[in-house]
C-alpha cells in the first residue's frame, strides 16, 4: 500500500495535512474522477422527447446530429420488428430458443452502429439484433438458435465473434483481439457486449483488467437489463452501480440511459475516441429493460410485476427519439410509415427464409474439429458413412 | 552436445520466436525469471518485451487473451505455470480453445500452444503434481502432446507451435532435468506417430511422458527374468496411434499400460480399450495397467508409494498369463456369497 500511496504524492496517514498539499490532493482527485462514472447516467432526451440540460456529468457529451439519430431510429425500428419477429418464430418451433432484446434497442442498434467495420464485435446470444444491424444476414444469425449451425456468419470476414453463450468469457477474448490490433499498429478496437449477471463472473474481472494492463482499446458494454434470468440486479452486487466496477482495475467508465440512443451514442463517442487515442479500455453500463422474459422459455411473471413491466413500457427508446425527431421536423407520418414498411417486409422475407428447412450434412459433423481429421475421427467418420449407406438402402 | 528437456524446449522457443514474427510467449513469471522452470529463460532479454511478457496472474485470462490474439493473427505460447493451477482455464480450454474451429465452421482456427509442466516425482507439495492429461484428451478439439526426452521436446514443441490447431502441451516436469547428447534442431517424426523406444518380442508396455523412462527401466529388469518387452512411447495422446501400437501387441499378444496419472476413466484406460478392440484375438492375457492410484496426489513423502514404479510394472507383467496360468487379482470381483 505505501509504494503506491507514495508514488501519487499523497500521505494519506496525515490526513489533517492534506489541506496543505492543495496540489497533490487535487492530482489524486483528478485521477480518481477520470475513472469514476457519472453520479447519474447519462441522459440526452428524456421519455417525452425533450432535450435534458446537461450538467453533473464527469464528461461532456454532445447531442448526435439529427441525420445520426434519424439513422439510428430507422435501425431500431428494423431491429425491433425482427426482435418480434424471432420471438414468433420460436413460436412456431422453427427457433429452439430466442432471447429477445425487446426493450434494450437503445443500446443493441446505437452501440453497434457507433462502430466501424474495422472494428471487432464481441455479442452474447442476446446480441442478435446488435448483429442484425452489424449487417449480418438474419438468417445466418439465427443459425445457433435454429439449431442448424453454432455459428452461422464468417467471424473472420465480419469481425464478429461467435455469439458467445458462456458468460463473461468473450470479454477476455475481446481484449486480446484489441491488443492484438494495437500490436499490429491499427486504430481498430473491440465493442465487447455483457449483461448485468455476467459482471459477477471471474472472466469479466479478468478481462478488465487484462484491457488495462496491456492498454487494450476495449469498451466494454454493460446492458443492465435488471435481471439475470429471475435473480435482479441487487442480488447480484453491492456497488452503488456497475460502472463503478472499472475504477478498481483503472478503467475509466460511464453510467448512461441505456434506453436514450442518442445518450448512448454520444457515450460511445467518448469511450471511443479514448479507446482509438491509445487510452486503453473503457467500462459503460446502460440502463435498461429486458420486455420479454429471458426467453421464451422463461415465466418472467414468477419473479416481476407487470406493473413493473409497463412502467418501463414508458422510457420506450424508439418512442422518445421519434418524438425528439418529430418536434423539429425531422421526420414525418411518410417516413414513419416507409420504415415501418421496410421493417415489415424484412420480417416477411426473414419468415419466408425460416419456413424451409436447412440443409445439414450428419458428414460435416467430422469437419472443423480440426485442421485435418485425425485417425480416430476417420475411424468414426467411416462407421456413420456406412449407417448412412445402410439407411439409404433399406 | 548434450541437452536438457529444459534446454531444448527454450531452443525451441527462441527458433520458433526467431522463426516466425506472429508468434509470441506469455504467461506468469515467464518475463524477467525466466519461468519458475527457467524453460522461457533470456526470451525476454533476447526478443524484447513485445515478444515475450508477464502477464497479470490469472490463468482464464491467458487463455482467453491469447484466443482474442489469434483473432489477429498472432501465434501465442502461453505458459501454465503448473497442472493444478492451469484450472481456472478450463472453461476458456474446454468452451473455446478446443470448440472455436468446429463451432465456426472452420473460420476460426485457433493456432496456440498451452504448455503444462505436469506430473509428479519432483517432491512438489500439493497442487503441483497432477497429471491431468485426462481431462484435455477427453475434449474433442485439442491436440494433446507430451515428449519423454529432449529431442522430442524440441521438435514436438516446434510442431506445436507451427499447428494451425490447439495443442496442449504437457511437459513432464521430473524430466525437465534429463539429459540426452543431440544436436539442435532436430526433427522427429510428426505428432499421431508413436515410438518404439526399446524392441521386444514377449510384452508390449504402452506408455508416454514421465513414465517411459521408468517403463524402461522396468523392461531392462525384465529382460533378466527371461521377459522381452518392447516399449511404446506414444509421444502424442491425440492424435493417437493406433497403428503402432496394435502391430506390436498383436505380435507380442501381451500388453501393460504404464502412466502416472490415477487409472479410472483416464488415459490408461483408453488405450486399454483400444488394444482390447483391436487385438483381442491375438492376446494371451487380459490387457494389464499400471497407473497411480486412485487417491488424490499425496504429499511428497509419500509419493514413491503413489507413482507407479519399477517394482509394479514387473508385478503386473508376472501376471500376464504365461504358461497358461490364469491371473486370478479381480477373481473375488462380483463372486456370491
Amino acid at each position: 500500500m505505501t509504494p503506491y500511496v507514495l508514488s501519487l504524492g499523497i500521505d494519506l496517514g496525515n490526513m489533517p495535512g492534506r489541506r496543505d498539499t492543495g496540489v497533490m490532493e487535487t492530482t489524486a482527485e483528478t485521477m480518481t474522477a477520470a475513472l469514476l462514472p457519472s453520479p447519474n447516467p447519462v441522459q440526452l432526451i428524456d421519455p417525452t422527447g425533450a432535450e435534458v440540460e446537461q450538467s453533473g456529468t464527469r464528461r461532456d457529451y454532445s447531442m448526435p446530429s439529427a441525420a445520426r439519430l434519424r439513422a439510428t431510429w430507422h435501425a431500431m425500428v428494423v431491429g425491433r420488428r425482427f426482435d418480434v419477429q424471432a420471438t414468433a418464430l420460436t413460436k412456431q418451433g422453427r427457433l429452439a430458443v430466442y432471447p429477445s432484446s425487446r426493450g434494450q434497442e437503445a443500446c443493441q442498434v446505437g452501440a453497434t452502429l457507433s462502430i466501424g467495420s474495422g472494428d471487432w464485435l464481441f455479442p452474447t446470444y442476446r446480441e442478435s439484433m446488435a448483429l442484425v444491424t452489424r449487417g449480418i444476414d438474419p438468417i445466418e444469425v439465427l443459425s445457433l438458435l435454429r439449431g442448424d449451425s453454432h455459428c452461422g456468419y464468417d467471424p473472420i470476414a465480419t469481425k464478429t465473434a461467435a455469439q458467445c453463450t458462456p458468460l463473461s468469457t468473450q470479454l477476455v477474448h475481446a481484449a486480446g483481439a484489441a491488443y492484438g490490433e494495437r500490436r499490429r499498429g491499427t486504430d481498430h478496437v473491440a465493442l465487447a457486449f455483457i449483461g448485468d449477471g455476467a459482471t459477477s463472473e471471474g472472466d469479466f474481472h479478468e478481462a478488465l483488467n487484462f484491457a488495462a494492463v496491456f492498454e487494450a482499446p476495449v469498451v466494454f458494454f454493460v446492458q443492465n437489463n435488471k435481471y439475470a434470468i429471475s435473480v435482479p440486479l441487487s442480488k447480484q452486487t453491492k456497488a452503488p452501480s456497475l460502472a463503478y466496477k472499472g475504477i478498481g482495475y483503472g478503467v475509466p467508465s460511464e453510467q448512461v440511459d441505456g434506453n436514450d440512443p442518442a445518450a448512448v451514442l454520444a457515450v460511445m463517442d467518448v469511450a471511443l475516441e479514448h479507446c482509438r487515442s491509445g487510452k486503453g479500455p473503457f467500462l459503460i453500463e446502460a440502463h435498461t429493460y429486458r420486455m420479454d422474459a429471458h426467453t421464451n422459455a422463461d415465466d418472467a411473471t414468477r419473479y416481476r410485476s407487470s406493473d413493473e413491466v409497463t412502467a418501463w413500457l414508458e422510457r420506450d427508446p424508439i418512442a422518445r427519439v421519434e418524438a425528439w425527431l418529430r418536434a423539429r421536423g425531422e421526420l414525418n407520418d411518410d417516413m414513419v410509415a416507409a420504415a415501418n414498411a421496410e421493417a415489415e417486409a424484412r420480417a416477411a422475407d426473414l419468415r419466408e427464409r425460416m419456413n424451409l428447412e436447412p440443409a445439414v450434412d450428419p458428414m460435416s459433423l467430422f469437419d472443423n474439429v480440426f485442421a485435418q481429421r485425425t485417425p480416430q475421427l476417420e475411424e468414426a467418420r467411416a462407421m456413420v458413412r456406412a449407417e448412412l449407406d445402410a439407411e439409404v438402402g433399406e | 552436445m548434450t541437452v536438457t528437456m529444459g534446454g531444448a524446449l527454450n531452443t525451441a522457443l527462441r527458433d520458433a520466436l526467431t522463426a516466425d514474427d506472429n508468434v509470441m510467449v506469455f504467461g506468469e513469471d515467464v518475463g524477467t525469471l525466466g519461468g519458475v522452470f527457467r524453460i522461457t529463460d533470456g526470451l525476454t532479454e533476447k526478443f524484447g518485451e513485445d515478444r515475450c511478457f508477464d502477464t497479470p496472474l490469472a490463468e482464464a485470462g491467458i487463455v482467453g487473451f491469447a484466443i482474442g490474439m489469434c483473432l489477429t493473427g498472432f501465434r501465442p505460447v502461453v505458459e501454465m505455470q503448473f497442472d493444478a493451477f492451469a484450472y481456472p482455464a478450463f472453461e476458456q480450454i474446454t468452451s473455446h480453445v478446443a470448440k472455436m474451429r468446429n463451432r465456426t465452421s472452420g473460420a476460426v482456427g485457433l493456432p496456440m500452444v498451452i504448455r503444462v509442466p505436469y506430473a509428479g516425482g519432483i517432491g512438489g507439495v500439493e497442487h503441483h503434481c497432477d497429471s491431468s492429461e485426462g481431462y484435455y484428451a477427453h475434449t474433442p478439439g485439442l491436440k494433446v502432446v507430451t515428449p519423454s526426452d529432449a529431442a522430442d521436446a524440441y521438435s514436438l514443441l516446434r510442431e506445436a507451435i507451427d499447428d494451425p490447431d490447439p495443442v496442449i502441451f504437457m511437459e513432464p516436469k521430473a524430466l525437465y532435468w534429463s539429459k540426452q547428447d543431440i544436436e539442435l534442431p532436430c526433427k522427429r517424426p510428426a505428432f499421431g506417430k508413436a515410438k518404439v523406444r526399446r524392441d521386444g518380442d514377449d510384452v508390449t508396455i504402452v506408455t508416454y511422458g514421465p513414465s517411459v523412462p521408468t517403463a524402461l527401466k522396468a523392461a531392462e529388469a525384465a529382460a533378466e527374468e527371461g521377459w522381452s518387452v518392447e516399449v511404446i512411447d506414444l509421444r502424442t495422446i491425440v492424435p493417437f496411434d493406433d497403428e503402432t501400437v496394435v502391430q506390436s501387441v498383436r505380435r507380442t499378444g501381451r500388453c501393460v499400460v504404464v502412466a502416472e496419472a490415477q487409472g479410472f476413466a483416464g488415459v490408461s484406460g483408453e488405450v486399454a480399450a483400444r488394444v482390447t478392440e483391436r487385438c483381442f484375438h491375438s492376446l494371451a492375457a487380459p490387457v494389464a495397467r499400471v497407473s497411480g492410484l486412485p487417491t488424490p496426489y499425496p504429499a511428497p513423502m509419500l509419493e514413491q508409494t503413489y507413482l507407479p514404479g519399477v517394482e509394479r510394472i514387473l508385478d503386473a507383467i508376472s501376471r500376464l498369463q504365461w504358461d497358461d496360468q490364469p491371473d486370478l487379482t479381480f477373481a473375488g470381483v462380483g463372486a456370491r456369497g
